[in-house]
């Protein structure tokens, strides 16, 4: 009996170390990482992501469905930037855009490029197209089926000139909205800055003319309405979302 | 009974951990009160069922539905108009975290459940137990609430009970959980064909922490061993 306990100590001692090491992933993670303003909830969100980064690869493409499968598909948030009753969202410039059809939409690429530029639409479509049908996964609890069209984003930061020392990508909305991403989801081969939905124009609720598609995070990344991209080495939090309380990476 | 010093540590941890997931569950599921079945589900699809939880209960509050193609039975838009309750902010990060402390204590407990004999002493039922009719006798007992004297050994109902708990319970918890995780069913999208999409996947998660909430209140009083 006495030797049994023995053994079963020593195995305790061996999965708490197991424990505490992976507790500590985050002290041996290289990359730059968000700040957590020394709380607790940040700290977790921290030990997601770094897992997230650490245990699943990367980048391989989230499932396809087919056309039959796309279902409706709600319109949260902004959901039109264009009207100046709702102040929080309300962009002059928007709804000058809007008003001519938006032909005369640009986007902006700077920060950590060597190549910093403003995209056309037709700039843009040069780079390729690529559509998608996938699933978006809203943090409230429901989830829709569409299909995309557009440009990926590694094919614009590519064509900017991404610099070596990029780490995270701030994309900005007219509706005041704007989240930062880390490469890895930069990169992925099905991010995309998406300018139509079931085939037809991005519709204005939905983030005309370009929104993102990130369909490794929940949808609250996915910004509508785009106007610019900034590549930058260190972490920014452009919508204020860890002060607000709300976790800057949703892979989970 | 005598539990180890482990086992009653890894217990605390568990049990904590489960009602702070709970309550936090309960938060995030206030948020959108609706469960479907499937691939997706959302407020212009139907509901499998809808849970009188939170102003957002029924709520009316879209913008009239525009059909995104011209054809018939075209699938439809809305937009929202209604400032829903939504704490998901805290919600989701305290469910994360508690999440962690349940999957990190469960791994250890199973370990230590494995190689000190625990499981196989005090959990698998003996093969001479393994008949019906002590299964009827222990149910009719359990519901005639003649048990409840804390004997030296688990009963029957309870071997079962706790067998499932953690060997399927628990870890189809976790599972349906990661299968909500987009970034978890891009790098493992065999999780979506085991529960049946993500929604199906969110409909088994409530209704497995349920189920460990029922359970937990039923099962530890349960009788002691049968005398064989």
């Amino acid at each position: 009996m006495q030797k049994k306990k023995l053994i079963s100590r020593r195995k305790a001692i061996g999965a708490g170390l197991t424990a505490v090491g992976g507790l500590m992933l985050g002290g041996c993670y290289k990359k730059p990482l968000p700040p957590t303003y020394g709380n607790l909830l940040r700290m977790g969100d921290l030990l997601t992501y770094v897992s997230e980064r650490t245990l699943l690869p990367g980048q391989k493409p989230v499932r396809q469905f087919s056309k039959t499968e796309i279902t409706s598909f709600p319109a949260v948030g902004c959901i039109n930037p264009a009207d100046p009753a709702i102040r929080e969202t309300y962009s002059k410039d928007y709804e000058a855009l809007k008003n001519s059809n938006f032909n005369d939409w640009q986007l902006s690429v700077e920060g950590l490029v060597s190549r910093p530029a403003k995209y056309t639409m037709a700039d843009l479509k040069k780079l390729g197209e690529q559509t998608q049908i996938t699933r978006h996964q809203c943090e409230e609890g429901w989830s829709a089926i569409a299909e995309w069209t557009g440009v990926t984003l590694s094919a614009i930061l590519q064509h900017a000139g991404i610099m070596p020392n990029a780490r995270f990508v701030s994309i900005y909305g007219y509706d005041n909205y704007a989240e930062s991403i880390d490469m890895v989801d930069a990169l992925h081969p099905q991010t995309l800055l998406a300018y139509t939905m079931n085939g037809a124009d991005l519709p204005l609720q939905h983030g005309a003319p370009v929104r993102l598609r990130i369909e490794t995070q929940i949808g609250y990344k996915s910004v509508k309405y785009v106007h610019t991209l900034k590549v930058t080495d260190t972490f920014i939090d452009p919508n204020h979302d860890q002060e607000a309380g709300w976790s800057w990476s949703t892979g989970i | 009974m005598r539990h180890r010093r482990w086992v009653k540590g890894a217990h605390f941890i568990v049990t904590l951990s489960f009602m702070v997931l709970l309550f936090s569950g309960y938060i995030i599921l206030m948020s959108h009160p609706r469960l479907y079945w499937g691939q997706a589900g959302n407020d212009l699809t139907p509901a499998l069922f809808e849970l009188p939880v939170s102003r957002n209960f029924h709520h009316n509050g879209w913008t009239r539905p525009t059909p995104f193609l011209h054809t018939a039975g075209s699938q439809v838009t809305a937009g929202r108009t209604y400032d829903i309750f939504n704490q998901n902010g805290w919600g989701r990060s305290t469910h994360f975290l508690a999440a962690w402390f349940l999957v990190l204590t469960g791994i250890i407990y199973l370990l230590m459940g494995i190689f000190s004999g625990h499981f196989l002493r005090d959990l698998l039922p003996l093969k001479k137990e393994l008949n019906f009719k002590l299964y009827w006798r222990d149910m009719t007992a359990h519901l005639k609430k003649m048990s409840g004297v804390l004997p030296e050994k688990y009963g029957l109902l309870q071997k079962t009970t706790y067998l499932v708990v953690i060997f399927f319970v628990l870890p189809v918890i976790v599972l349906t959980g990661f299968t909500m995780s987009p970034a978890i069913t891009a790098a493992h999208p065999v999780l979506l064909d085991i529960f049946f999409g993500e929604a199906s996947a969110r409909t088994i998660h409530f209704f497995c922490f349920g189920d460990l909430a029922a359970v937990c209140y039923h099962t530890h009083r349960d009788g002691g061993p049968h005398r064989l």
